[in-house]
C-alpha cells in the first residue's frame, strides 16, 4: 500500500517506528482534510511517498503547496504521506472520497501499514453534522475527543488537565431509555470505524472531531487544528487576537469559491 | 436538515459521504449480490495478438498514447488513425450504468467503444481511443489490466483528455478566456518539452485519466 518517494540516492525507505501518525476522515465539510493541509502547509513537512490503492477516486494536481515557480510542478496524488522527523510526526492527506464499498478494505490495509511500519500512535482529525447534535451538545464547545483504550492509560489525564469533552455515546434506539450506548458519527466517514478497529486491535488512536456543516469551512479547520494544537504543541501558540495567524495557508486554497466575475455583468 | 418549506431533507455532503449503506453490517445475501455486481462490473482487456493457452507475454511497448473521452477520441479519429498505418489489437469490454462496451472491434463513432491499435511500421507504439465511460470502481481495475499486460520498462506515456472549460479554476471570470486551451501535467520523469503551460493550481484532474 504505501510506496516510498524515491529521493535518490538508493536511500531506504523511511522508518515511521514511534511516530504519531497524523490522518484526517473524509467526512463533512472536509474539516480534517482542511485542517491537516494546515499542519503540512505550516511545517512545511517534506513527502515521503504516497498509498497506492483502489480505494479513493484518482486525482491528480500540481503541487498543492506551491511556495514558487520553481516548486509548483511536483505531481500530487489523492493520498499521500508527508514526514516531520524531528517532531517524530508523519502526516497521511487524503484529497479524494471513497469509492462505495471500499471503507473497509481501507481501514484494515491502513491499520495493518500502521502495525508494520511501528507507528506509536493514531491522531484522525474528523468532524459530524452539526444538524444532530441533541439539546446538550447544542450548548458549550462543539469540540470533542475519542481515545482507545491503549491510548486513554497513556494520555487520558492529559485530556482532563486540557478540560475537553469526550464525545457522548447516544442510545441505540433513541427514545427507549435502557438500551446500549453506542458510538454515533454522523457525516464522520471512516471515523467511526477505524476507531472501532483500533479499540479491538489493540491500536493507540485519538479522534479529535467538530461538529460543524457543510458551506465555508476554513474558520472549522482552524478550530480544529488549534485543538490539535493545545494537545500536540506542533506549533507555538501565541498569546494574540487571531490563532489563525500562525498556520500557513497553502496555495491550493486559492478560489474555492469559484472564478472570478465576468465584467459583463455589471 | 429543515428547509424554508418545512420539509426535513438529508444535507449532501461535499465529502461525497455514503454512509448509510456502510454502517450496517453485510449479511450473506448482501455480499452474494455485491459479488454478482462485482462480477459484472469486471473489465476484460482482450488482446487480438493473443491467442488462447499461449502463455502470456508482456507487450513490447516504448510508447502509449490514451486518448479518453469522446473528444479526444475524435481526435485521434480525425487526425492520426488510418486503417493503412495502423491496426486493431486489442478491446476493452465493460459494463456500467452509463454505458456497455462489446467486444467487437468494428465501432462506430457513436458507439461507446475502447479500442488498442498498434503502429504497423512500429508495433511498440500503441494507441488506445477510450471512448466510454469507465466508472469509479472501474477505473483501479481498468489500469492494472491495461498496463499489467505491457513491458513498462522505458515507456513513455501520454494521456489526451477533455475538460469543460466552465470547470477551469482561475482568477478571471472563465467567460474572457480564449477557449479551447491546452494544460498539461507531466511526471518529474519526462524531461522533455511541454508544448503547453502546466496545470496551475487549484485545477486538478480526476477519473481515468487522473489514474
Amino acid at each position: 500500500m504505501f510506496i516510498p518517494c524515491d529521493r535518490g540516492g538508493g536511500s531506504a525507505a523511511p522508518d515511521f517506528k514511534g511516530f504519531t501518525l497524523l490522518m484526517p476522515a473524509v467526512s463533512v465539510g472536509n474539516v480534517g482534510q482542511l485542517a491537516i493541509d494546515l499542519v503540512i502547509s505550516t511545517l512545511d513537512m517534506t513527502k515521503v511517498g504516497y498509498f497506492y490503492t483502489d480505494c479513493l477516486v484518482p486525482m491528480v494536481g500540481n503541487n498543492p503547496y506551491a511556495t514558487a515557480e520553481e516548486n509548483s510542478t511536483e505531481l500530487s496524488i489523492n493520498a499521500e504521506v508527508y514526514s516531520l522527523p524531528s517532531k517524530k510526526l508523519v502526516v497521511l492527506q487524503i484529497r479524494s472520497p471513497f469509492i462505495k464499498n471500499k471503507y473497509r478494505p481501507f481501514c484494515e490495509t491502513l491499520l495493518s501499514w500502521v502495525k508494520s511500519s511501528k507507528c506509536g500512535r493514531v491522531v484522525l482529525l474528523s468532524s459530524s453534522h452539526a444538524y444532530q447534535r441533541d439539546d446538550e451538545q447544542l450548548l458549550g464547545t462543539p469540540l470533542r475527543y475519542l481515545l482507545t483504550p491503549d491510548l486513554e492509560k497513556a494520555v487520558g489525564g492529559r485530556m482532563k488537565e486540557l478540560n475537553w469533552k469526550e464525545m457522548e455515546r447516544v442510545a441505540a434506539y433513541p427514545g427507549i431509555s435502557d438500551t446500549d450506548k453506542v458510538l454515533h458519527i454522523p457525516g464522520g466517514g471512516i471515523t467511526k470505524l477505524l476507531f472501532n478497529e483500533s479499540c479491538s486491535e489493540g491500536i493507540q488512536m485519538a479522534v479529535l472531531l467538530k461538529f460543524c456543516s457543510e458551506g465555508d469551512n476554513i474558520p472549522d479547520a482552524f478550530v480544529l487544528v488549534n485543538y490539535l494544537n493545545e494537545w500536540l504543541q506542533l506549533i507555538k501558540s501565541e498569546v494574540s487576537n487571531d490563532p489563525s495567524s500562525q498556520w500557513k495557508i497553502p496555495s491550493s486554497w486559492r478560489l474555492l469559491f469559484g472564478n472570478g466575475l465576468p465584467p459583463a455583468l455589471f | 436538515m429543515a428547509t424554508f418549506f418545512g420539509e426535513v431533507v438529508v444535507a449532501p455532503s461535499r465529502a461525497g459521504l455514503d454512509e448509510e449503506e456502510e454502517a450496517r453490517e453485510e449479511t450473506p445475501e448482501d455480499r452474494e449480490i455485491r459479488k454478482e455486481i462485482e462480477k459484472k462490473r469486471e473489465i476484460d482487456v482482450l488482446w487480438t495478438w493473443r491467442s488462447g493457452g499461449c502463455a502470456e507475454e508482456p507487450l513490447v511497448c516504448s510508447r502509449f498514447i490514451v486518448a479518453i473521452g469522446r473528444n479526444a477520441a475524435a481526435f485521434l479519429s480525425s487526425f492520426i488513425l488510418d486503417s493503412v498505418c495502423w491496426e486493431v489489437v486489442g478491446v476493452v469490454k465493460l459494463w456500467n450504468e452509463w454505458c456497455r462496451t462489446s467486444s467487437t472491434t468494428n465501432v462506430l463513432p457513436t458507439d461507446s467503444f475502447c479500442l488498442f491499435y498498434r503502429l504497423i511500421s512500429d508495433p511498440t507504439v500503441l494507441l488506445c481511443q477510450c471512448s466510454c465511460y469507465v466508472a469509479e470502481d472501474q477505473q483501479f481495475q481498468w489500469l492494472e489490466k491495461v498496463f499489467g499486460s505491457m513491458q513498462k520498462k522505458g515507456l513513455q506515456v501520454t494521456i489526451l483528455s477533455t475538460c469543460p472549460v466552465a470547470d477551469y479554476k482561475t482568477q478571471e471570470s472563465t467567460l474572457t478566456l480564449v477557449s479551447p486551451f491546452l494544460r498539461a501535467l507531466k511526471t518529474k520523469e519526462f524531461q522533455e518539452q511541454v508544448c503547453c503551460p502546466l496545470l496551475e493550481q487549484p485545477n486538478i484532474v480526476r477519473d481515468l485519466p487522473a489514474a
